[in-house]
């Protein structure tokens, strides 16, 4: 383990990306993937370690001009809380609601969830549904530099996203979603709580009539991270949620996954869960 | 070895100072700095609930946080609710509905339950099971520890 030299309790955004400059640190919040990671040996730590906590202003959902901010520190318990989540973004309340247990939901944050970038990590799928933007903060020479970037370019692969080390993750930010825009997201695992996906899916669109326009389908646990479905969604936008397009859609997901194998499932059960899944909730979403 | 920070904070009520290493977990620190072992190491993982306490008012497990990250924060272990209402009437509970087996997941059961009572006095049976879904019993004797965290408002 490498001997942690230094550690850091800063009280702004300011002074923690200053910190950040010197490279190799750290950084945690709820503690809840650092400390087991580093117990088990898969995360090393830095001669620096840092804890942001402390930092008021990357706490809370605030509203802005086009939608609403969620500052880092937010924890998942905070966003299960939110009468704005849960009637503006209905599927990432659902993920907030199923997220591992009242103990670990009290701790952990919605940075930490982004920053950790588990293939199977619960709030990312709706966040790739309402089209999130990561928001990242440095100060390379004194001055404050902001860099806003969407979410597929955010998760790059299992465990790694584009923030640079000097970098600071402050916030996500969405979009009020159309008018008529219903989410929704399933998660599968072998219980209901405290289980990591075996796989998930959010699915969000605007009801026109019979038709959905605006469809937007992202899969968590099925790829390197987790992805928007654009074969599927183009499989449905525009379309009346018959049998057909279910089918259509569903064989179309095939296109966008590529599932592992691990010790929570085989490749295989993972198409077929995908598959089944998505059947589940197209059939539910044509009925209501 | 690591760095060691020295932190203060209100631990049962009592203001508390100690140094800890940076990378030492919560837990280690009540069990092995402060010898405070009601608080039990399970998984160590946060999978089972075995080390829960409230910090600031909200549970969690203690495996998972930080030591230095108590600093500054009121912290309660299972300890501390010796001289709480509603700890005691949980206490009592358990005992009357005969809900500790190996009695080693209690510790746990009790501070979670009292978090989940504190949020919502009149949970019904499906609330309190949602409430402690973070927290295994091996000897599964979940039916009566759900009775008795349900019934704990009206014991005593």
């Amino acid at each position: 383990m490498t001997r942690v030299e230094r550690y850091l309790v800063p009280r702004t955004i300011a002074e923690a990306a200053g910190g950040l400059r010197d490279g190799n640190v750290t950084i945690f919040a709820g503690g809840t993937d650092l400390m087991p990671q580093s117990k088990s040996g898969k995360a090393k730590f830095g001669t620096c370690l840092m804890n942001i906590r402390r930092i008021g202003e990357l706490r809370g959902i605030k509203r802005t001009a086009s939608g609403f901010s969620i500052g880092a520190l937010t924890t998942i318990t905070d966003l299960r809380d939110s009468p704005e989540i849960k009637v503006g973004f209905p599927a990432l309340w659902r993920a907030s609601d199923h997220f591992a247990s009242d103990q670990i939901r009290n701790a952990a944050t919605i940075g930490g969830n982004l920053a950790n970038a588990s293939p199977a990590g619960d709030t990312l799928v709706p966040l790739l549904v309402f089209d999130a933007r990561v928001v990242l903060v440095s100060r390379p020479n004194g001055a404050l530099q902001t860099r806003t970037i969407p979410m597929t370019e955010f998760l790059v692969g299992p465990g790694k996203t584009s923030r640079r080390p000097d970098e600071l993750l402050t916030a996500v930010e969405m979009d009020a979603p159309p008018p008529g825009f219903t989410s929704r997201f399933f998660k599968f695992g072998t219980r209901p709580a405290l289980d990591i996906s075996t796989i998930s899916i959010g699915l969000g669109a605007v009801r026109d009539g019979e038709k959905l326009r605006n469809v937007r389908v992202a899969i968590g646990a099925a790829a390197p991270t987790p992805i928007r479905a654009p074969h599927v969604e183009e499989a449905l936008e525009g379309k009346v949620v018959d049998g057909a397009t279910i089918a259509a859609a569903v064989s179309a997901a095939d296109c966008d996954i590529r599932p592992i194998s691990d010790l929570r499932a085989s490749e295989w059960y993972r198409h077929e869960l995908v598959h089944n899944m998505l059947e589940r909730m197209l059939s539910d979403v044509g009925h209501g | 070895m690591s760095a060691t920070v020295d932190i203060a904070f209100t631990l049962n009520g009592v203001e508390t100072s100690i140094r800890v290493p940076v990378t030492m977990s919560a837990l280690e620190m009540m069990r092995d700095a402060l010898g405070l072992t009601g608080t039990k190491y399970g998984c160590g993982e946060g999978e089972c609930g075995a080390c829960t306490i409230l910090v600031d008012g909200a549970t969690v497990n203690s495996c998972l946080l930080f030591a230095v990250d108590c600093d500054g924060r009121d912290v309660v272990t299972i300890e501390g609710l010796a001289a709480n209402p509603l700890g005691e009437r949980l206490r009592a509970s358990f005992v009357e509905h005969g809900a500790v087996q190996c009695g080693f997941c209690t510790p746990g059961f009790v501070m979670q339950s009292h978090h989940v009572l504190t949020k919502s006095p009149h949970a019904d049976a499906e609330e309190v099971r949602r409430g402690v879904e973070g927290n295994l019993c091996r000897c599964t004797g979940y039916k009566k520890i759900v009775e008795a965290i349900s019934a704990a408002e009206r014991v005593g």
